[in-house]
């Protein structure tokens, strides 16, 4: 996995709660063994006019003029700017490789699903919650500026604003560290294979029906 | 010091290491896999030169691809078809024991775990798929993990897990008739929304989840995630015992008087600590119907549609605009009106054997109304199948025109053939009411398998305690 370094992105508003990862990636793409070229079926239902299958050439296909991802001051977004509940339902981790495929390394909104948010941070994703006046405030600057940029500090766990605000967010010291770092949470489980497998020693006398 | 929770009592007795912020390395215990988050977990594993930890705790199964017609001609879709191929062949290659598409046993994960006996009190239990909460019915820890936590599990046996806050939901009194375990909790997640219980536990307790039967209790704990909640849990007792004794994967002799003796302490002490508690009076819950594109979008089928108008949330209001828009309802109009294009009884909230027999219940002497396109009927299980079959319960949805299918996910979710089409109303005993879930464009209104069979019959929404007597029971008064 990638280190996550600081960095100034071009910020998307997505203005719905609750959006589900069935919005995300539609089932149909879910029938991949891959991990990656999700991206270009990010938000299929909403994006395009037609109906998406996988193995399609993408670039020929209608793209829906009301969608906000279609908007060209929005190309290259790398922030996307969400409301409640975002990543809600399917566990399904082709959510967040298709919105790090299509580019985003950062989303910022009130709350998240808790699988949702979980699986970002195997993925180099960053999910950051802001009090909703603030993700509020984001909404009203992102739609009044074009070009309008946030600077991600996950260090100092930070949010800055192209006025210079700075919003704080939280962060498990533990996941912070490994997206930091660029860490495989694997390779640091299996230092503690001893205790993996003393546990499972002790285990076994307890409840050997589990074995 | 307080009590502990059962969520407390599971927890604990599966952390293998906690860092001081509360990190935890959590044991897992039973791990199912299906094809869809598989693949990419199984080809990490390859990569990174890697072998399961303990191949005897995972139990596999095809079952969001799988066709639900002329099954023995394989999976007409190719890339359906890999997915099904590749976990074959992953299985294989590790030794992990998979029931295979044309296997009787094979059926929908949430249902053969518990079926198998594979599921047991006590257990940490994930799965890559979101409904896994289902087990939770058991007294489990059981929650939905992603692709890189389905390799992590496959690899190490854990988890890296923080611990959620605890919630309880009471549901006291018992229900009125009609009203069943799918009614229970669509109200609740009316009641608490659908991020109500993000970052929590649910334990759901009361009187009237007391009184259900296991199938009802895994399908409170299967929509615990609509309700936000990565897990449900509901405490042991006699019910869940006589569940699980006998079935193939359960202890065995004295192993079985052991664990039935720990199993008895899993509930909740008395004095035990909630972050939050809610209490729901069961007398008053009716039958439910959602009318919008997320569950907590539900009304009683005696209501109508609601006015976003009414509502005072700015943001809920929008969203209620804009799922009228894609239902294509209009505020006020009461539920009892929406007519419907087809009808869907099955998934892993609502297709085992009680769930086929209350619907068959209600289908019985009558038929599907003309007006509606397609009523089909997806059993959880090969084995919930052969028992329908066995106490004529096909007979007589075949009689009264639903079709009767092979098992599978099916139309909760349209990975295989069985989808709506653009504009269509379902009455779906599924899960998940979201935009384009059964198929881009299709409109979903989630309901009990009861409620499904009398909409079916009447080609609209009715109270299922007002349906007219059906033809024979009429000649036999």
């Amino acid at each position: 996995m990638d280190k996550f370094e600081t960095f100034s992105g071009l910020v998307m508003p997505l203005d719905r709660a609750n959006v589900d990862t069935d919005a995300i990636i539609p089932k149909q793409f879910l029938k991949s063994v891959r991990r990656t070229g999700f991206g270009p079926n990010l938000f299929d239902e909403w994006r395009y006019l037609d109906h998406g299958e996988p193995d399609q050439d993408n670039s020929r296909r209608p793209l829906n003029p009301e969608f906000v991802l279609n908007e060209p001051r929005y190309a290259g977004a790398r922030i996307l700017l969400a409301r409640d509940n975002f990543g809600c339902g399917s566990s399904r981790e082709h959510a967040v490789w298709a919105l790090q495929d299509y580019g985003f390394r950062v989303v910022i909104a009130p709350s998240f699903a808790d699988i949702f948010y979980n699986n970002c941070f195997k993925n180099g994703v960053l999910p950051i919650r802001l009090g909703a006046d603030e993700v509020d405030r984001l909404f009203q600057q992102v739609q009044a500026a074009p070009d309008y940029r946030l600077t991600v500090d996950l260090q100092a766990q930070t949010v800055t604003t192209p006025g210079g605000e700075a919003y704080g967010f939280e962060v498990d010291a533990f996941r912070k560290h490994c997206l930091l770092n660029g860490l495989d949470d694997i390779a640091l489980t299996l230092q503690h294979a001893d205790d993996i497998s003393s546990y499972e020693e002790r285990r076994r006398r307890e409840a050997p029906w589990l074995f | 010091m307080p009590g502990k929770t059962l969520y407390d009592k599971i927890w604990d007795a599966h952390a293998v290491r906690t860092e001081a912020d509360g990190t935890t390395l959590l044991y897992i215990d039973r791990h199912l896999v299906h094809e869809v988050t598989s693949p990419q977990a199984f080809e990490g594993l390859r990569l990174a030169g890697r072998k399961p930890w303990r191949t005897d705790t995972v139990l596999a199964v095809p079952d969001h691809n799988v066709p639900t017609t002329d099954r023995h001609l394989g999976i007409e879709d190719p890339v359906s078809r890999v997915q099904v191929e590749t976990l074959d062949s992953n299985c294989a290659r590790y030794g992990i024991t998979e029931f295979h598409m044309d296997d009787a046993r094979q059926g929908i994960v949430h249902v053969i775990g518990p079926e198998q006996g594979a599921t047991l009190p006590g257990m940490t239990i994930v799965c890559g798929d979101s409904h896994t909460s289902t087990h939770g019915a058991f007294g489990a820890l059981a929650f939905g993990i992603g692709t890189s936590e389905v390799e992590h599990v496959l690899a190490t046996q854990c988890l890296i897990q923080s611990k959620a806050r605890n919630m309880l939901v009471r549901v006291n009194g018992q229900p009125g008739p009609g009203v069943t375990a799918k009614d229970i909790v669509l109200a609740i997640i009316g009641e608490i929304g659908t991020a109500g219980g993000t970052g929590y536990t649910i334990e759901f307790g009361g009187e009237a989840i007391r009184g259900l039967s296991m199938e009802g209790r895994m399908t409170v704990c299967n929509m615990a995630i609509e309700a936000g909640a990565r897990a449900g849990l509901i405490a042991v007792d006699e019910t869940t015992i006589e569940y699980v004794q006998g079935r193939p994967f359960a202890p065995k002799g004295d192993l079985w008087d052991q664990a039935v003796a720990a199993w008895f302490d899993l509930r909740s002490d008395d004095d035990a600590h909630f972050d939050r508690v809610v209490e729901m009076d069961a007398a008053g819950i009716v039958p439910q119907v959602t009318w919008g594109t997320s569950p907590e979008m539900v009304a009683p089928v005696d209501g109508r549609v609601p006015d976003p108008r009414d509502m005072a949330d700015p943001v809920k209001q929008e969203a209620a605009g804009r799922a009228l828009t894609y239902m294509g309802l209009e505020a006020g109009m009461p539920i009892t009106q929406i007519q419907l294009d087809r009808v869907f009884i099955g998934s892993c909230t609502n297709s085992r054997i009680e769930d086929l027999r209350a619907a068959a219940a209600v289908a019985r002497g009558r038929r599907v109304a003309s007006t509606i396109k397609q009523a089909m009927v997806v059993p959880g299980s090969g084995l919930v199948k052969r028992q329908a079959e066995a106490e004529g319960l096909d007979a007589i949805f075949k009689a009264a025109g639903f079709e009767w299918r092979e098992p599978g996910c099916s139309m909760c979710l349209a990975m295989n053939a069985d989808r709506l089409e653009p504009g269509e109303r379902c009455a779906s005993t599924s899960n998940r009411n979201f935009e384009g879930r059964q198929g881009q464009g299709g409109r979903t209104h989630l309901v009990s398998p009861a409620m499904a069979a009398a909409a079916a019959v009447s080609g609209h929404f009715v109270d299922l305690r007002d349906l007219p007597a059906a033809a024979d029971e009429r000649s036999a008064v």
